[in-house]
């Protein structure tokens, strides 16, 4: 709410922007409005992270099953290893490669927010306990039943946190994604910086950490509700 | 299922070598253009195969029935060293070809194409896949791959590599190059430093009350939550004021853009991470072995110094690999608000549309964070193994 | 019910189970027993098929089990082990009526049934269905954990060692329980323990494993008065089978009518080994008895647990 309401009402802090900075003509970003970066924005993080969370909760499945079980270890170190690029370099190589725009940024997004995922995924899964695995099994569940009623159930939680982190980076990385000519909320910061107008860099940075405050609210009440079995004060 | 070591043959080795098999087709393995500026395309497979260049590749031969053998030691040990020396052949036959080329039209660039960077990765993974199987323990597996990769640092200090067009690129700007290392060793070491000095003892003052340990996760929480763009963006504000106040502040560097504003941020960051691995460390010290020394009349003082302490530090140098990592990536974003570093040389190549800009300031980023997990990582493992 | 006939199993190799023979009766409380690694547990698990045979042949209800589908075949046997493997995420009610729903039962007969195995086990129904398991204690946990393995009224029930997790009252009530539900229902029972006494209190037949093998099958009296083995004796414990004898009779089987004393009385249905106790901790040789309503039933000699174990024979 807070956040729609900046979104729109940007427009009409021009007084407070000229009164904080007299020296700038145009205290106020104009060159989009600050809703549609804002939509911009959010649908470049749900355009990336909604395939993300698909391929990596597959890929952890997948890994946690008796024919995908020997390259788990593969894998992990392949994660491992990935996750010691920052994402502003996937992006950066991304755009040369591909081509500037939504494009380069999409795919960098998506790939490195598989990661979080996928370590949540198979994180999620090692805490399922074994002996209501055997339960299960020796009740004559079907293994796609195991999977569907007890596993994914299980490790909800922790896949939540995984996702909960791969979105919150893909928030911060959407951002930087205007330096490959993408529209987002981290335009007016961008032209901001390269036009020492730090009115444009605070109406940016101001919207986007709160789309990322939001964001991770969001999360943490999901999360709450999904560990309601739990107790109290487990949260992950 | 059987196991492992029943199986008659290795599905991964196999899936890795075909992965190889489909990337040499799919992809370009060297790209040449005729300057600097202009997308390069494939140099064809004839160029290639001059002379001796294709005895090169004779370890991927070795590589390729590797999967089918029955796995033990010494087919592992084969095969990473297969796999070890297919990239350098490979990182030699590109310098090779890249002198040729160079030869012909001075101003022509070679690069590396996809196909090579992806056989650079599946070489990793192959050679790591054996060594994991090869050496159980963590410590002496850091060695082994230290070892392996060690003849690839050779190739690129023999100079034999040179007329590949990222290097030529840091020859060009050896200078810029070598500031933006040391800029970017030195957000990093001011960034760590003071992080660690505040974090630690806040990580015990935090596992002593629980109360402060709520609302310090509370706050840290938050402070990560915000992306690195905006926090920089947000920090412009009042630290310009701030310079603005008091000129003696301004003249110690403190402004609204520069290192000043990059490490301060960077320090809030890296305080979640100090701090948690701090009481976590703690909060995994068995409390019967604290009850145990406390018993025998250790002071709280000596408690903490000999017994809980000691025992945290596996988690607590988890927690600066960490943060060590996280805090060179966001450093190139620290670029955009001039802080300087690999940034600047990576946004000015994405400025330019230059690959090969930025890769030369992606790939010292991405080596220092490789070689700073390792390091730590290692030292991890030295501590964790005392049987 | 179901026969073994020589089934082996192989881990790594080394036998687990070695051409093994056995029936399981009707109506039986079957108990394998054994140290750890003796193969009781596979053996067990290789009923429902949780463990596939490697050699011979295993009939339930006359039909080799591989001609089942294992789902089918394991929603007719009820399956509880010893770490119990409640789903942490449902309730209680939601736990015990895992197997009616994957049968497809109707909403309002799996409530009942719920209702009804919730009552068997005294776990009151308004105070715990809705309960999720990490607010249960051990004992209940497993109470839940019996009552889910019996849900769908299984022809057959399979436990793994039930109760090893769990404190000793708690664990002397529940076989109390599982006693009296086999008597009540008449259900066919297999459970694994390594608890002598448990398989002693509990068996109609109990089935000795080492190694692989089954070294002597039988009531437990037969078991304890006639050890076939070195490994039965040492098992069953030397010095100690004339305490366990006692164990497994009652106290109204020696009560002479007829003769009232006072003081504090045995009860009925107490074993002759606390009967026992009760001599030596009160120095006398002769206790009251009364029966389970509390009327006097008569005396108990301290010369009659002689004769008990004489009878025995």
């Amino acid at each position: 709410m807070a956040l729609l309401a900046l979104a729109l009402g940007m427009p009409r802090l021009g007084p407070l922007f000229s009164a904080l900075y007299p020296e700038l003509d145009r205290p106020i970003y104009q060159q989009d409005s600050f809703v549609d970066l804002l939509l911009a924005h959010i649908a470049m993080v749900l355009g990336s992270s909604v395939p993300a969370v698909a391929l990596g909760v597959g890929a952890g499945i997948a890994l946690t099953r008796p024919w995908g079980r020997e390259f788990r270890p593969l894998v992990e170190t392949a994660v491992a290893i990935g996750q010691t690029f920052p994402p502003v370099a996937v992006l950066a190589v991304a755009a040369p490669l591909i081509g500037f725009g939504v494009r380069p940024a999409l795919i960098a997004l998506l790939l490195y927010g598989l990661l979080p995922i996928l370590q949540g995924t198979l994180a999620g899964l090692a805490t399922v306990p074994a002996a209501s695995r055997e339960a299960a099994q020796g009740l004559g569940m079907s293994t796609r039943g195991i999977l569907w009623r007890i596993e994914l159930p299980l490790a909800a939680p922790v896949i939540l946190a995984g996702i909960r982190t791969s979105v919150i980076i893909n928030i911060g990385t959407a951002a930087i994604a205007s330096t490959v000519g993408a529209k987002t909320l981290g335009s007016p910061i961008i032209v901001g910086l390269s036009g020492f107008n730090s009115a444009y860099v605070i109406q940016g940075a101001l919207l986007v950490g709160l789309l990322a405050i939001v964001a991770d609210q969001a999360f943490e009440r999901a999360a709450r509700r999904l560990g309601h079995w739990r107790g109290a004060g487990t949260a992950v | 299922m059987p196991p492992f070591s029943q199986r008659k043959h290795d599905r991964v080795l196999l899936a890795l070598t075909l992965l190889m098999l489909a990337s040499l087709y799919a992809w370009p393995l060297l790209t040449w253009a005729p300057n600097r500026l202009l997308t390069g395309h494939a140099l064809p497979w004839s160029r290639l195969a001059n002379g001796w260049h294709p005895l090169l590749w004779l370890p991927g031969m070795l590589l390729l029935p590797a999967w089918a053998l029955r796995p033990r030691r010494l087919v592992w040990l084969a095969t990473a060293l297969a796999a070890a020396a297919l990239l350098a052949g490979l990182c030699g036959l590109a310098g090779a070809v890249a002198a040729e080329e160079a030869a012909r039209t001075p101003f022509g660039r070679t690069s590396f194409g996809a196909a090579f960077w992806s056989m650079a990765l599946l070489c990793w993974l192959t050679a790591a896949h054996c060594l994991t199987r090869l050496f159980p323990r963590h410590s002496s597996r850091s060695i082994a791959h230290l070892l392996l990769w060690a003849p690839l640092g050779l190739l690129l200090a023999s100079g034999r590599m040179d007329e590949l067009s990222v290097l030529k690129e840091y020859a060009n700007r050896q200078d810029v190059f070598d500031d933006a290392l040391w800029r970017h060793v030195q957000i990093l070491l001011a960034t760590l430093l003071p992080a660690i000095a505040t974090g630690w003892p806040l990580g015990l003052l935090a596992f002593r009350r629980p109360a402060l340990r709520q609302a310090l996760f509370a706050v840290l929480n938050i402070i990560q939550t915000i992306p690195s763009i905006a926090l920089f963006g947000l920090l412009i504000a009042p630290l310009a004021w701030l310079a603005q106040t008091s000129p003696w502040l301004a003249r110690a560097g403190v402004g609204g853009i520069g290192m000043a504003p990059a490490v301060i941020a960077l320090a809030l960051y890296a305080l979640l991470p100090i701090v948690r691995s701090m009481v976590a460390g703690l909060e995994q010290v068995p409390a019967a072995v604290v009850e145990a020394a406390a018993g025998m009349g250790l002071s709280q003082r000596q408690i903490l110094l000999r017994v809980e302490l000691p025992l945290a530090l596996p988690v607590v140098l988890a927690g600066i690999r960490i943060t060590a990592v996280q805090t060179v990536g966001m450093a190139s974003v620290a670029a955009l608000i001039g802080a300087g570093g690999f940034g600047a040389i990576m946004f000015q190549g994405l400025a330019g549309s230059a690959l090969d800009l930025v890769l030369l300031g992606v790939i010292p980023v991405v080596a220092l964070a490789v070689v700073l997990d390792a390091l730590f990582s290692f030292f991890e493992s030295l501590l964790e193994i005392r049987p | 019910m179901i026969e073994f006939s020589r089934v082996s199993k192989r881990y790594h190799g080394s036998l687990a189970v070695d051409a093994l023979d056995l029936v399981v009766g009707e109506g039986q409380f079957t108990v394998l027993l054994g140290t750890s690694g003796s193969g009781k547990s596979t053996t067990l698990k290789m009923i429902n098929r949780l463990v596939e045979r490697d050699e011979g042949e295993i009939r339930f209800a006359g039909r080799d089990v591989r001609h089942f589908e294992p789902q089918d075949l394991r929603r007719r046997m009820g399956y509880a082990i010893q770490s119990v493997g409640l789903f942490p995420h449902w309730t209680v009610e939601k736990n015990i009526a895992t197997v009616p729903q994957l049968l497809g039962w109707s909403y309002a007969r799996t409530a009942a049934r719920v209702h009804e195995l919730m009552t068997m086990l005294q776990l009151d129904p308004g105070r715990f269905a809705r309960r999720y398991p990490h607010q249960l204690s051990g004992g209940q946990q497993q109470r839940v954990g019996v009552a889910r393995a019996l849900a769908a009224d299984p022809e057959i029930l399979l436990m793994d060692e039930p109760f090893g997790a769990l404190d000793p009252v708690t664990r002397a009530a529940l076989q109390t329980e599982i006693g009296r539900i086999h008597r009540q229902t008449g259900r066919t029972v297999v459970m694994v323990t390594h608890d002598l006494d448990e398989a002693l209190g509990l068996a109609t037949h109990i089935v000795l494993m080492n190694q692989g093998r089954i070294e002597q099958q039988g009531t437990p009296l037969e078991i304890l008065s006639g050890p076939a083995s070195d490994f039965v004796r040492d098992f069953v414990g030397r010095s100690d089978i004339g305490i366990r004898l006692l164990a497994l009779e009652r106290v109204a089987q020696h009560t002479r009518t007829g003769e009232i004393l006072p003081g504090e009385p045995l009860l009925s249905h107490n074993t002759l080994r606390e009967a026992l106790s009760a001599f030596v901790a009160r120095r006398v040789d002769r206790l009251p008895v009364v029966d389970e309503q509390g009327c006097p039933a008569g005396t108990l000699h301290f010369s009659d647990l002689i004769d008990a174990r004489h009878d025995a024979r």
